[in-house]
């Protein structure tokens, strides 16, 4: 077991290794940083003292190693667009994607786990003809486009929720903010959670209708109808109780991309977090960013992949005996 | 006590009054962030006019630019024109309770000249700055330089005493490891303080009490500026009421916007000139199907590209009437067009032009574009490619990013393009600036002239007048100069001066305010019901 551990933590560095290298030789193609520092007439001689200072001259190799080095202590360096610390930078976001994720998983499971039920018990009513209609949207249009189209009818035609931001945020301890204690808080979560969370949620109906019918047809589900069970307790207690093992794996899995994809959402929403600094950092050229961000996002899923890994050897006793065999 | 609340105590009586002098809260959206606080960190429009709120300078402009007094009352120059002498504003306080004093410019001149500072061309390199007094500064130049005030407006003067007390006497460089204090933090005289500023989400200015300007024009207590990056969240965040004023609108949503009767869009003129250059340097082009030989090199293709393109096409078409063509390499606001008018779109007279020039079948040419860098700026070149192809020219069209395309075109990148798309603001709002950077020639690899002239245009005559139209003192005879030095490089087809892209800002009703044609949001003239 230690070595099977041992093994793949060893892997996991070399992914996030290869993820550094990959980044750093796209970031040779996204343009010159220092053209986002200077203004167009800044004397050349200027231009080319900022960028010998930010070490830009040096080859690529060195560039690259030297940047390992500093990541290997947390030292992600400064960004060029906001001259901070880009720990500060994603740490003072982090709260409002976190935050996000986590409301959109909430809602694609409360939302999508009765749509699914729903959808697999009566097949053939109207809503749950409509239901699927609604996965088929959620599946095919883009995120930004639900978005916008969100925005427009709640926010500019009904005026009811906010068309960007997090609203008043509380301060709680030294550095996690939330906004889930006030209203305007609360009431700006609403369209960029339901945005983030629709795929998912038809992801979750989808997968919960699948694994009812399929639970349905089994032999205990007919045992305990024929024991004169009620129907209520046959399909919440047996049905359901039994869809939710696969559910679970793929909405804790899904959470990774959840936090990895909020990149669109945050961008529509002006959502003050991670996702929407990556994405304004490319615009810039801001390097330093862009490399924590895809960093920290690699590291999420290694750590997501890495525990699903261990759990899965911990539960499964046939790929803990296939690993001794080794 | 909130407006409302006002409203609702006086209802029984006054309710006449309210509405009419209550100190109100503007929220103001732009595309882009406010990323430092250090006036000297950034040179770029939106920050130095977000910046022009809790700073100041010795100089301001006004709402049609002119050069008011701003820190300092009035000043002199001396006959030889080398030696400025400001009287400084007396009882002027900074927001910390510093006094503005003849040391805090003297700190400022050197802070903004310092390593690192991306200011250094607003004091010119060997400049004295002395303190004659506590209220009298004197500037000794080494040669004489009629604009040297001109882009003081945004050359903000921070507090001596503040700085050091904070660590912040040397300008924070793009190579900061560290915050410092100062791109966190301001310090300023100007007529909002800063309240909180979180970099790149939100930052809140409330009004200055103790302004020396006691009947500031507007009548605000709070800005409270959000970045909003996505067009289609902007323009929605100001239909809904949420921001009262956003910076820029889209101009495909311009009607719209005007439609709905509660907000609008305030457009105009704005002094950045969209351009496009040849290059006429290489001995034959980076990219194009004539080898041995450079075309742009003969004055009768550049005129056929000229007369090719259809100006009024794109201004009705690619710009929704949304430009004003251009004659000139230089706005209209700035330098007078008077006597200039563009060669005339003529297709069949641009087709003559290329034949007698020896290219009756045209020719091939890589042209390169930014697409997120001005106004429907791939949409131009787009349409560019097409009119030119109406003479036979084939054009490769590489429209990219800004981030990519600068690299690629300007100096850093050795000049690499054949044919581009390009707009200049000069910092100076002043001719010197255009005659100098994008016109000068670029042969002398010691001097900076011509840095920014990626065609490579050259004209000998050109650079003897920009020479003397720096040191000309007598405002006729060097206007006279820099038109004939504008004559020359019309006649010599160096560039194709397309048009002066407008300014649009999505405002509410209940604002009023003025559009400067600099594009500065300024909020020291803004009223809201």
């Amino acid at each position: 077991m230690f070595a099977f551990i041992l093994r793949r933590l060893f892997q996991s560095l070399i992914v996030m290794l290869s993820v550094a290298l990959i980044a750093f030789a796209m970031f040779r193609f996204v343009g010159d940083p220092v053209n986002q520092i200077v203004s167009i007439d800044t004397p050349q001689a200027q231009v080319a003292e900022i960028r010998r200072s930010l070490g830009l001259d040096d080859p690529f190799l060195v560039q690259f190693a030297r940047y390992i080095w500093n990541a290997a202590r947390l030292e992600f360096g400064v960004s060029y667009q906001f001259r901070l610390p880009v720990i500060s930078l994603l740490g003072e976001r982090a709260p409002a994607t976190l935050e996000l994720a986590l409301m959109s998983a909430l809602f694609s499971l409360v939302v999508g786990i009765p749509m699914g039920v729903y959808t697999a018990l009566k097949r053939e009513s109207w809503l749950a003809k409509v239901f699927q209609a609604v996965s088929l949207i959620g599946i095919s249009l883009p995120t930004f486009l639900i978005g916008i189209l969100l925005i427009y009818l709640f926010s500019v035609t009904l005026g009811v929720l906010p068309s960007f931001g997090r609203g008043e945020v509380v301060r709680l301890g030294s550095w996690w903010t939330t906004g889930l204690l006030t209203v305007s808080g609360l009431k700006a979560l609403v369209l960029p959670s339901i945005t983030l969370g629709l795929f998912q949620m038809t992801l979750i109906m989808r997968l919960v209708r699948a694994e009812m019918l399929e639970v349905l047809r089994a032999d205990y589900i007919k045992f305990a109808r024929a024991r004169g069970l009620k129907t209520r307790a046959v399909h919440f207690g047996h049905a359901l109780k039994n869809t939710l093992v696969p559910v679970i794996t793929i909405a804790g899995l899904q959470l990774g991309s959840i936090i990895a994809f909020a990149i669109i959402t945050e961008t529509v929403f002006q959502w003050p977090g991670m996702g929407q600094l990556f994405l304004r950092s490319v615009q810039n050229v801001d390097i330093p960013i862009m490399a924590a961000y895809l960093m920290l996002i690699s590291f999420l899923f290694v750590t997501i992949n890495l525990a699903v890994d261990l759990l899965y050897a911990a539960v499964d006793p046939r790929l803990r005996a296939t690993v001794g065999a080794h | 006590m909130s407006f409302k609340t006002n409203c609702l105590a006086a209802v029984a009586g006054l309710a006449l009054l309210c509405g009419t002098a209550q100190a109100q809260t503007l929220r103001y959206a732009n595309q882009g962030e406010l990323k430092s606080l250090d006036p000297y960190t950034v040179n770029e429009t939106t920050t130095h006019a977000h910046l022009g709120h809790p700073y100041e300078g010795l100089i301001r402009r006004g709402k049609n630019l002119e050069i008011l007094p701003g820190l300092a009352e009035s000043w002199t120059i001396s006959d030889d024109g080398k030696t400025w002498r400001f009287a400084l504003r007396k009882g002027v306080k900074f927001h910390g309770g510093e006094d503005f004093t003849a040391d805090d410019v003297v700190f400022s001149a050197d802070r903004a000249r310092a390593p690192g500072s991306n200011v250094q061309t607003r004091v010119p390199t060997g400049t004295k700055v002395v303190k004659i007094d506590d209220h009298t500064v004197e500037f000794q130049l080494t040669s004489p330089n009629p604009i040297l005030h001109y882009q003081w407006d945004t050359w903000y003067i921070l507090s001596k005493t503040w700085a050091e007390k904070n660590n912040s006497t040397a300008p924070t460089p793009a190579s900061a490891t560290t915050p410092t204090f100062a791109s966190l933090n301001a310090n300023g005289t100007g007529a909002f303080k800063v309240e909180s500023h979180q970099p790149g989400v939100k930052t809140v200015f409330k009004v200055n009490e103790n302004w020396w300007n006691k009947s500031p024009e507007h009548n605000l207590k709070e800005i409270v500026f959000t970045p909003i990056a996505s067009d289609a969240t902007r323009v929605a965040a100001l239909l809904s009421g949420e921001v009262d004023v956003i910076e820029p609108v889209p101009i495909q949503d311009i009607q719209r916007v005007n439609g709905t009767g509660t907000v609008q869009v305030l457009t105009g003129p704005e002094l950045r000139t969209i351009f496009l250059g040849m290059d006429q340097v290489r001995d034959e082009l980076v990219e194009s199907s004539v080898k041995g030989k450079n075309p742009f090199k003969d004055i009768r293709v550049r005129k056929a590209f000229y007369q090719a393109i259809d100006i009024e096409t794109i201004k009705t078409r690619v710009m929704r009437g949304l430009a004003t063509p251009s004659p000139l390499m230089i706005a209209p606001e700035l330098f007078p067009h008077t006597g200039f008018t563009r060669a005339k779109f003529d297709a069949t007279e641009a087709k003559k032009l290329l034949t007698d020039a020896g290219y009756p079948d045209g020719f091939t040419v890589g042209m390169d574009c930014p697409n997120d860098r001005y106004v429907n700026d791939g949409q131009i070149c787009q349409a560019v490619v097409g009119m030119l192809a109406r003479i036979g020219v084939k054009v490769n069209l590489n429209a990219q990013p800004k981030g990519q395309y600068f690299a690629k075109v300007l100096k850093p990148g050795g000049y690499n393009t054949s044919f581009y798309l390009l707009g200049w603001t000069p910092g100076t709002s002043d001719s010197h600036n255009v005659l100098f950077d994008i016109m000068g020639c670029r042969d002398n690899p010691a001097s900076s002239r011509g840095e920014a002239n990626v065609a490579g245009y050259c004209n000998k005559k050109v650079d003897e007048l920009t020479d003397k139209i720096i040191v000309e003192a007598d405002k006729a005879k060097r206007d006279a100069m820099i038109k004939e030095a504008f004559q020359i490089a019309a006649d010599d087809f160096g560039y194709i001066p397309l048009h002066q892209q407008a300014l649009a800002w999505g405002v509410s009703k209940k604002v009023k305010l003025t559009q400067r044609a600099d594009n500065a949001v300024h909020f020291q003239y803004a009223v809201k019901e």
